[in-house]
């Protein structure tokens, strides 16, 4: 699998580059500041880009601004972002084309490799994965949309498994409830929230984003 | 709403209207009436002043009497008593100037009484250049008043003299009222009065259209004569500015040793302990494998923790949002995960000074919080606008956080708003808290922007 990473501090840099290349993956391009990152996506078209939120010659959001101009003109393009901390807002933009795989983790989750690995894999493979801080924002934060208040607190679980990049098999192994009730448990929840079945495949996010903005 | 052009002096009201600052808009000018009825107040208000000015011509006197019989002994309590009296009467001017003006009183400029003997006291009160102002005002004002509210007065007097001349020829006794313009012009029957009828309507047109305009003349010249000088002004100013910036001094003092003792206590001690573990674990590998598999899980797990509590520092210092996206997407990141429903609204042109916008960002998210923690509100709106001031880039940034819910807040309940308070105040921004009993709550604060 190609990977390009965005990351100005090298010790970060090369750490993220020995884990990937350690579980197989193959780092096409690892760059330092965000006009090298748009160049770098642009030629490689690599499967998945890893971009850390604050990068050179702003050391603001350039990096998440730079992902978000990339996938514009690569569309469907998987971004997984990096994060010192994380912003609701900015797991908001980056869902907001509706227009590929997203990842959004917390820097030090790399820590826990295994964990990191399947997350980039998920997101290479289309699914969109959200740290669980974010998430746990989301569950705490009494949402205002009428249709997000029609969904069961069972309901909302799985939404939240969801959002955090899970599987149907993993969420039912987590709630410890069969996989046939968790898609049981989604489908009821994509027809609450309005998404027709037509968009099977982007439901999940739909459903996340819906999630997400509420 | 204060009708401060009512029945009573305005004066009479409490101090803390003169501390509340700019509030609502009525406060500060005469509140809305009909034009006739605002030229009737001011008629009854020219009547009360210038019977004022006779007592202060009155108390000017006595005043003065009693200094040059000082050295008798009993001059010394009577000019403690007048000049109480004297204050006090000029306070009420400067009441009724401001609420005429529609300004906010300046701070009485007077120097501090201090508690001492009575010939240090009076020693203070010779020595302070308002205590001579004062008289000086109370022996002009006694002249000038009769230029303005006089004249007002005289307007209408005549205009309702004239308008009904017949009437009174009629009443009173021949001899009276016979020769209303100096003995060249005599009226012999009830006819020839109505002549002057005509001359009604011209006064009280005179009287109505110069009104407004004579009352503020005569506030301007109590402000004038009454507010503090530019000594004084600047006096007042630099003690303001003093102990804000012992304010701001001890909150920078104090937020540094909460940031040491929390990496001290926090990240570093975590720190040294994930050495001590992956020591061990280095010292445990060829031995006890697993041991040490275990030890480094652990340090990860120490790791994070150090992380997290890092993470919370930092966004305790300046919030990484505040950084990548200004005021306004910082604002609307702390909506985003605000557990109760939070509508952010901001004019702004684009980023503010750095100072300015962490400062505002604090004083609305303690604003914030403080909303969440008493009002029990179902809803809240933040509104952030910056109005320039003409020409160059400087100008005011006002904040306005207000909930729907239970009310009665005040600076005075709680550390929160006094916080928020004492922080605006570093940059001479100012808050004010509406909110009565049952609610709305509205939280104003403003923060001068220089550049």
């Amino acid at each position: 699998m190609r990977i390009v990473i965005a990351e100005d501090l090298a010790l970060l840099r090369e750490g993220l580059i020995r884990i990937l290349r350690a579980n197989g993956f193959e780092v096409v391009e690892a760059v330092d500041n965000g006009a090298a990152l748009i160049r770098a996506l642009t030629t490689h078209r690599p499967d998945v880009a890893i971009v850390d939120v604050r990068l050179p010659p702003t050391f603001t959001d350039e990096g998440l601004r730079s992902a978000i101009e990339a996938r514009r003109q690569i569309p469907g393009l998987p971004i997984m972002v990096l994060s010192q901390y994380v912003e609701q807002i900015y797991a908001r933009e980056l869902m907001s084309d509706r227009a590929g795989a997203v990842g959004y983790l917390l820097k030090d989750r790399v820590t826990d490799v295994g964990q990191f690995i399947a997350s980039v894999r998920q997101v290479a493979s289309g699914s969109t994965v959200m740290d669980p801080d974010v998430v746990s924002a989301l569950l705490t934060h009494r949402s205002a949309d009428p249709q997000l208040l029609e969904l069961s607190p069972r309901e909302h679980e799985v939404l939240a498994l969801m959002a955090q990049g899970r599987s149907n098999a993993a969420i039912a192994a987590r709630m410890f409830v069969t996989e046939k009730t968790v898609s049981k448990h989604s489908n009821s929840i994509f027809t609450k929230l309005g998404l027709k079945p037509s968009e099977d495949d982007n439901r999940r996010i739909l459903a996340v984003l819906a999630y997400l903005q509420g | 709403m204060t009708d401060s052009s009512g029945t009573t002096l305005p004066g009479g009201s409490s101090p803390s209207r003169e501390r509340s600052g700019p509030g609502p808009v009525a406060r500060n000018g005469p509140a809305p009436r009909s034009a006739l009825g605002l030229r009737m107040s001011l008629l009854g208000w020219s009547l009360v002043l210038l019977t004022g000015s006779i007592l202060g011509a009155v108390l000017a006197t006595v005043w003065i009497t009693s200094m040059s019989i000082t050295a008798l002994g009993v001059g010394i309590p009577l000019i403690l008593l007048t000049t109480a009296l004297v204050r006090w009467f000029a306070d009420l001017h400067r009441q009724w100037a401001a609420d005429r003006l529609g300004v906010p009183v300046p701070a009485r400029p007077y120097q501090p009484t201090p508690d001492a003997g009575w010939l240090v006291r009076l020693w203070t009160i010779l020595r302070d250049p308002a205590t001579w102002r004062d008289w000086i005002w109370l022996v002009v004002n006694s002249i000038t008043i009769w230029f303005s509210s006089g004249l007002s007065l005289l307007f209408f007097a005549f205009g309702v003299l004239y308008l009904t001349y017949p009437l009174i020829y009629q009443l009173t006794p021949p001899q009276v009222f016979r020769t209303p313009m100096g003995e060249a012009f005599r009226l012999h029957s009830v006819a020839q009065s109505f002549a002057l009828v005509p001359l009604g309507p011209v006064f009280l047109l005179l009287w109505y259209t110069t009104a407004a305009r004579l009352a503020n003349l005569n506030a301007r010249v109590i402000r004038a004569l009454l507010g503090p000088t530019e000594q004084a002004r600047l006096r007042a100013r630099v003690q303001q500015l003093a102990t804000s910036r012992a304010e701001t001094v001890d909150t920078q003092a104090g937020e540094l040793r909460r940031i040491e003792r929390d990496l001290h206590d926090g990240a570093q001690a975590r720190l040294v302990s994930l050495g001590m573990s992956l020591g061990l674990a280095e010292q445990l590998l060829p031995k006890d494998p697993q041991a040490a598999q275990q030890l480094l899980a652990e340090a990860r797990e120490s790791t994070s923790s150090a992380l997290t509590e890092l993470r919370d520092l930092v966004r305790g210092i300046h919030p990484p949002v505040l950084a990548d996206r200004g005021l306004e997407g910082a604002l609307k990141a702390l909506a985003l995960v605000n557990p109760i429903p939070t509508t952010v609204v901001t004019r702004l042109p684009g980023r503010l000074p750095a100072p300015i916008e962490s400062a505002a960002y604090f004083a609305v998210a303690e604003a914030l919080s403080n909303a969440i923690k008493h009002a029990q509100a179902r809803q809240i709106r933040i509104t952030v606008e910056f109005a320039p001031h003409r020409g160059g880039a400087a100008g005011e940034l006002t904040m306005l956080v207000s909930d729907d819910g239970r009310g009665g807040a005040s600076i005075d309940s709680g550390t929160g708003l006094r916080g928020i308070q004492r922080r605006l105040a570093a940059f001479d921004g100012t808050l004010t808290v509406d909110s009565p009993p049952g609610g709305p709550t509205e939280v104003r604060m403003s923060l001068p922007c220089v550049s």
